[in-house]
């Protein structure tokens, strides 16, 4: 198990191969079906995003509500695919990672290739578990979009595996 | 035969402890299949995986949190005695149970309004979808199994020919395991609704993932067939996450009905390891 130090960089994400068990330390973001519609049409407009894509990590989930003295609900990964459409357009301006779960298709794996980004899978249906490497979670974007809002997380040893690394190999091929 | 008269709101309090507990507690069924499956996996990183998401269920019952925050559409299968007579409105208490149990239990609302347009969140996981049987008895036998949209999307219909018969139910039934790969969560379980019309098979799929995980069906021959695809299945090599391993599936369900002589309609629901599936009778 890879213990990995966030933000992401060329150096660290060429480090990371197909296969390898990696425990995620740092920021990330959360963003699915809705939050990916909003950021295309603020880059449309040429507006500033709500936060730095410069070797940032993006989680797609949708989490439950935190229950008093919780930090978050259940909050395991969401089907990446359906984010294929805009994932290529925000690892051109600086995003180094994201994490979700199932394929990707040949665009986003070539844009992968050509920017060093790293996909990484988290375990689908172990939300439980997950949120436990949770610390800290604030929203910071489109609160209108309740669980599909863009949330900023502090984790500690977020436990996830590469799936399709810098150099196009694909564990869920091999 | 005399009419027992059940109260709307006692299915309503009946259907806010279900919705919830159902989402904090993994079926026992489905645990033992969990586990069957990690002792036989051969990939150790599927049986790593398969032994987190036994933690998994482990930690959302002992914390009372949901099993996965995908907590679902509110999908319901009713069998409702032809001697009961509801004071109120069947459908408003079932909402209204969904509504309580969602908010209460801080699970997560899915439900979307406007689907041809720009979507906009209902906010209280409503309405509930009820799939009602009209039966003997003076009881509501309510099943509640919340249905995530990962596995959902996964699933297919198929109206194939009758020419196509067993062997052709086989493949399409492999070939929607094969296309949804990791997507769905797996390891996963399987229903199939064989027969009857399109809709008829779809409902009869989806009803089959209500069974005990694992149980045979009651038919002889039924129970061959699911046995012969599983391990077709479980040849594909998928494994738990879609990481490579051998346990795909944890189990096949196949429920059948008369069909009409020009068609053979067939549908695969498929449902993800945290199978969520509760029954209580009021």
């Amino acid at each position: 198990m890879k213990r990995i130090r966030l933000p992401l960089n060329d150096e660290i994400v060429k480090s990371l191969h197909a296969g390898d068990r990696v425990m995620l330390t740092g920021t990330i973001y959360t963003g699915r079906d809705e939050a990916h519609l909003y950021l295309k049409r603020m880059i449309e407009r040429g507006e500033k995003l709500p936060f730095d894509l410069s070797g940032a990590v993006i989680y797609y989930v949708g989490p439950c509500p935190a229950k008093p003295g919780q930090v978050i609900g259940s909050a395991g990964p969401t089907t990446s695919g359906r984010m294929d459409a805009y994932a290529p357009m925000l690892l051109e301006r600086g995003l180094k990672g994201m994490v979700g779960k199932g394929k990707r298709n040949d665009a986003v794996r070539q844009s992968m290739m050509k920017n060093t980004c790293c996909y990484f899978a988290a375990i689908g249906g172990a939300g439980a578990l997950i949120s436990d490497s949770i610390k800290k979670a604030e929203v910071i974007a489109f609160p209108e979009l309740g669980a599909e809002a863009i949330y900023r997380l502090e984790v500690e040893d977020f436990p996830c595996t590469v799936v399709l690394d810098c150099y196009g190999d694909d564990l869920y091929k091999i | 035969m005399s009419i027992r008269n059940i109260a709307a709101s006692q299915i309503a309090d009946a259907v806010e402890k279900l919705v919830i507990e159902a989402n904090y507690y993994l079926p026992q069924d489905v645990r033992s299949a969990l586990e069957s499956a990690r002792e036989k996996e051969a990939s150790p990183l599927c049986r790593d995986i398969l032994g987190d998401i036994l933690r998994n269920a482990d930690i959302a019952a002992m914390r009372e949190m949901p099993i996965c925050q995908d907590t679902g559409l509110a999908v319901f299968f009713v069998e409702l005695g032809q001697d009961v007579h509801i004071e109120g409105d069947f459908q408003s208490a079932m909402d209204d149970g969904v509504k309580r149990g969602y908010k209460n239990g801080y699970l997560r609302k899915s439900t979307q309004d406007n689907v041809l347009g720009e979507r906009v969140n209902r906010g209280d996981n409503t309405p509930a979808i009820c799939h009602i049987e009209l039966c003997s008895g003076d009881k509501i036998k309510i099943t509640f199994c919340p249905k995530g949209g990962g596995s959902e999307n996964m699933s297919a219909v198929g109206m194939l020919t009758p020419s196509q018969g067993r062997e052709g139910v086989k493949n399409f039934i492999v070939d929607t395991v094969q296309k949804a790969g990791s997507n769905p969560c797996p390891p996963i379980i399987v229903g199939v609704g064989v027969g009857g019309t399109m809709e008829k098979a779809a409902i009869l799929a989806k009803k089959s993932l209500c069974r005990e995980v694992g149980k045979p069906s009651d038919d002889t021959d039924t129970a061959a067939f699911e046995k012969e695809v599983l391990e077709e299945i479980n040849k594909l090599g998928i494994g738990a996450q879609g990481f490579g391993g051998t346990q795909t599936a944890l189990a096949v369900h196949v429920l059948t009905h008369p069909v009409h002589l020009a068609s053979l309609p067939v549908a695969v629901n498929i449902q993800c390891h945290a199978a969520r599936h509760k029954t209580i009778v009021i």
